[in-house]
């Protein structure tokens, strides 16, 4: 080999390599398990929220999809889960997770087709508009989904026969703990691959991206199926943990809170989806201490602030932690991306 | 047989009519140059020939196999590629990885999901190669946005060349290159492989005639005239069109 | 069936008189306001207070909704929008979420979560029935109504010289500015009117559509639906795409109740992949 070939190998190589700070965060993740053990039920729910983040993240930060829709994968998934086991139709759960998942990532590729065309403005709205009607559906069919009630009555089998889902959450935490490391070994794999940098080009200048031999769509289609995947493991995650599943999970709510969520942990980078659950939910729980209620308000004004002073403050922010982490040794696979910025790519 | 063809090539937007029976037959290894006014429609014609626009009658054959109706991809992957006249680059990505992208693509390895990038020594020997034959070894690991001008023109043909086409259309490679760097521009031109069938598009007339085998001259969405160099300089035609700017090299 | 007709044609033209400040907004100034909602809903519990509490007669409850909400519209428009104009349509549906998010739980605060209802003139209430077709004469006022409305709206667009400067900003806003036209005037002006018109919508259409803090976000989807099948560079668009999905949805939710709401969803997205411009709309897509 070409000396220089060489060293571009190794450098490509030590890039993708696992760095000493993701190792620390995963060993800490995991270490959650026996440091707080009175907190698995808000850390089991922060564990779904972040593979959920994850799921937007690979469209959003790597390929430049806009969606106010992943509530539709979520909340789809959810039901499935909550339908199979409340009737008995399959037991076990990581087993009905693997369904759900798969089902979700049908339903991503079938809506597909939708995001590919318009400009970003269609693309807010085509989501936006399944994942509502979806919402419908649930509603209307009450007989099926319980309606405004929520499924009823569904009862979560001990995962391979042995580990029971247990009130205080540990099981259900530890189950989620181990499925949002494996979801997200897949997308780290994803994410430094060939086909992840195609993704990155996409987000740049999907013209270009065409006249170099890339095929836009079915790359598009394949990463917004994979996302709707992550996005339904994780909806059947929170039914199975809370043995429950209701209307709001394909709210529009949200699909707002996870945008929120990316906003502030950064997109593009993986970390980013993780990172913002844990601020938002130790946010959320703050503030619902101190209205409960009207939460809604609280979010809501986070967001008006956050988009008058401006995300680009609130990315320098980001990226200025980022920069420290870099400086500590770890690898930051792009540049911050702007969430949704206009990219420059000659339309 | 010609490389590249185009049979009575015409393209209507509503009203107006941006080029019209435009019949080229380019042959391989050929320098040919496509010239003519600003709004001529050259940049039609090289979106029309690329894929980006559809032809609103007439056909377009690679290698004798119509691709009129190919979508942009498909047509790189049958040896078709092209420059931008404004760059169209992946600011975010080094031009390590953009090429790599392209040679990636072709090779077949743009899907792969599972390996790191990078992993195949055949890939990456590739890679550098170009890099290195584009002057660009010493930026190769730098963000494309922050490239000065004439590296990123340096690049947008690098890009078109890794995809190893049988036909390249260049859109102005030269426009906006600061002439210091411009040297380095039509050296890298001029040293591309004899093989390759180049399409250039320019308004540098000194470029044009040092560098074409053949020139077309396009105005207002017509073919005006199609010959030597030595015939195009001399036509009446041209020169009226023109309004007696220099064509003798 | 006629009477399924005329309803349909009602809650098309109320549909159009909510959405056609949407419409105008988003054709204008490239901006998506999510909250547009939020307007009709103030307009709707501001007629409910007036109204029901205060005793205002109706006729005049209508044209004060119409008031109060511009003036809110305008307020908002100068003091919040105004910042966001330039930012990527993604900052501008987050924002516009914020605000949708902090109106119902405000209303909610304020005025409880339950519906309302605004109390109607009794000569209002009942029904016509000519040719043995029978209208609701509530919903003839509305067709009424939004009908000499949207003439107004169409007159003006068309004969006035604030419509000319409309259209002409809504067609190129720069070359607009290069002619001295006062864009940003224009469009607070137009804001305003538009978020009055959907306060007068929400107070015409407490009776139809239900009046509680949810509002927002139930409709949210239906105006949006006006908007990308009806295009934004006319008013005629989105008078025909409301009619013909006011029709679509009264119809569907008739004779097949179930999946009624679908009817509208469904030509949304049919729409949306056939013609990502909306069906109306001229072919120069921006």
């Amino acid at each position: 080999m070409i000396p220089v070939a060489d060293d571009v190998s190794a450098f490509l190589a030590r890039r993708a390599r696992w760095s000493p700070l993701e190792l620390a965060f995963w060993v800490f993740a995991f270490a959650t398990i026996w440091l707080f053990p009175g907190k698995h039920l808000i850390l089991t729910e922060t564990a779904i929220l972040a593979l959920f983040a994850l799921s937007l993240d690979l469209i959003l930060g790597y390929a430049g999809i806009i969606s106010l829709g992943q509530a539709a994968f979520f909340g789809f998934a959810g039901y499935i889960a909550g339908l199979v086991a409340k009737y008995g139709i399959i037991n076990e759960p990581v087993i009905a997770l693997i369904l759900a998942g798969l089902a979700a990532a049908a339903l991503g590729f079938v809506t597909s087709f939708l995001v590919l065309r318009g400009s970003d403005l269609t693309r807010l709205m085509v989501t936006l508009g399944v994942a509502l009607m979806l919402g419908e559906l649930a509603n209307r069919f009450s007989n099926i989904t319980g309606g405004a009630d929520g499924l009823q009555g569904v009862n979560i089998a001990p995962i391979f026969g042995v580990f029971h889902f247990d009130m205080f959450g540990h099981t259900g935490y530890v189950y989620c703990l181990i499925v949002l490391f494996i979801c997200f070994l897949i997308a780290r794999r994803i994410v430094y691959s060939p086909f992840g940098l195609s993704l990155r080009s996409l987000k740049g200048n999907t013209l270009r991206a065409s006249a170099i031999g890339i095929p836009v769509n079915r790359r598009l289609v394949a990463i917004y199926t994979v996302s709707a995947g992550f996005a339904g493991i994780a909806g059947a995650l929170l039914t199975q943990t809370t043995a429950f599943c209701s209307l709001d999970v394909l709210s529009l709510d949200r699909s707002a809170d996870l945008l929120l969520v990316l906003i502030i942990g950064g997109t593009g980078y993986l970390y980013g989806g993780l990172i913002g659950a844990v601020i938002y939910k130790f946010l959320q729980d703050w503030i619902a201490s101190l209205t409960p209620q009207y939460w809604q308000f609280w979010i809501g004004l986070v967001l008006v602030v956050i988009v008058l002073v401006g995300r680009e403050r609130v990315e320098e922010w980001t990226t200025e932690v980022r920069g420290f982490l870099a400086r500590l040794g770890a690898r930051i696979v792009t540049r911050p991306a702007a969430v949704g910025g206009a990219a420059p790519d000659g339309h | 047989m010609p490389i590249l063809e185009t049979v009575r090539l015409e393209k209507r937007f509503g009203g107006i009519v941006a080029a019209h029976d435009v019949s080229l037959a380019i042959e391989q290894g050929a320098r040919h140059a496509l010239i003519g006014p600003n709004g001529a429609g050259k940049t039609t014609v090289i979106n029309l020939l690329t894929g980006v626009l559809t032809p609103t009658a007439g056909s377009i054959l690679l290698d004798g196999r119509d691709i009129t109706t190919l979508l942009p991809h498909e047509r790189v992957r049958l040896g078709m590629a092209r420059t931008f006249q404004i760059n169209q680059l992946f600011l975010e990505l080094t031009p390590l990885e953009t090429i790599g992208l392209a040679v990636s693509e072709r090779l077949g390895s743009g899907s792969d999901w599972w390996r790191v990038v990078g992993s195949k020594p055949a890939v990456t020997e590739e890679i550098v190669e170009i890099v290195e034959r584009f002057r660009l070894a010493d930026v190769m690991h730098e963000r494309t946005a922050i490239l000065p001008y004439g590296k990123q023109r340096l690049l947008e043909i690098a890009l078109a060349f890794a995809c190893r086409p049988q036909v390249l259309l260049l859109d102005e490679p030269a426009a906006g290159v600061p002439d210091a760097e411009r040297h380095e521009l039509l050296a890298t031109i001029a040293a591309l492989p004899k093989e390759v069938t180049v399409l250039l598009i320019e308004h540098d007339m000194d470029l044009v005639f040092s560098f074409a085998d053949r020139i077309s001259v396009l105005v207002n969405g017509g073919l005006l005239v199609d010959g030597a160099p030595e015939e195009v300089a001399r036509d009446p035609r041209v020169k009226a069109v023109y309004l007696g700017e220099e064509l003798d090299a | 069936m006629l009477t399924i007709l005329f309803d349909g044609i009602a809650y098309g033209m109320l549909l159009f008189v909510l959405a056609c400040g949407l419409s105008v907004t988003l054709g204008l100034m490239n901006f998506i306001n999510l909250a547009h909602g939020s307007f009709a809903m103030a307009g709707g519990y501001c007629t409910v207070v007036l109204v029901n509490r205060l005793g205002v007669p109706f006729a005049l409850g209508l044209p004060i909704a119409f008031l109060v909400t511009a003036a809110i519209g305008g307020l908002l428009e100068r003091t919040l929008y105004v910042h966001v104009y330039a930012r990527s349509h993604l900052d501008q549906v987050l924002f516009t979420i914020g605000l949708v998010f902090m109106s119902v739980a405000a209303v909610d605060y304020v005025m409880g979560s339950s519906q309302q209802f605004v109390v109607i003139p009794e000569a209002l209430q009942g029904q016509f029935i000519v040719f043995g077709i029978g209208m609701s004469k509530y919903r003839l006022l509305i067709i009424l109504i939004c009908g000499l409305l949207t003439l107004a709206l169409q007159l003006m667009i068309a004969k006035t010289r604030f419509g000319s400067r409309l259209r002409a900003a809504v067609d190129d806003r720069r070359v607009a500015r290069g002619l001295g036209i006062n864009v940003g005037a224009v469009f607070a002006a137009t804001f305003a009117f538009g978020s009055g018109l959907a306060g007068l919508g929400g107070a015409l259409g407490a009776e139809i559509l239900g009046l509680d803090p949810t509002f927002p976000l139930k409709y949210m989807i239906y105006f949006l639906i006006v908007v990308t099948v009806g295009g934004t560079s006319s008013i005629t668009g989105p008078f025909l795409a409301s009619i013909l999905l006011g029709i679509a949805d009264v119809a569907g939710k008739y004779y097949v109740p179930k999946l009624g709401a679908f009817v509208i969803y469904t030509i949304m997205i049919v729409v949306l992949i056939w013609r990502p411009q909306g069906l109306f709309a001229r072919s120069t897509a921006r």
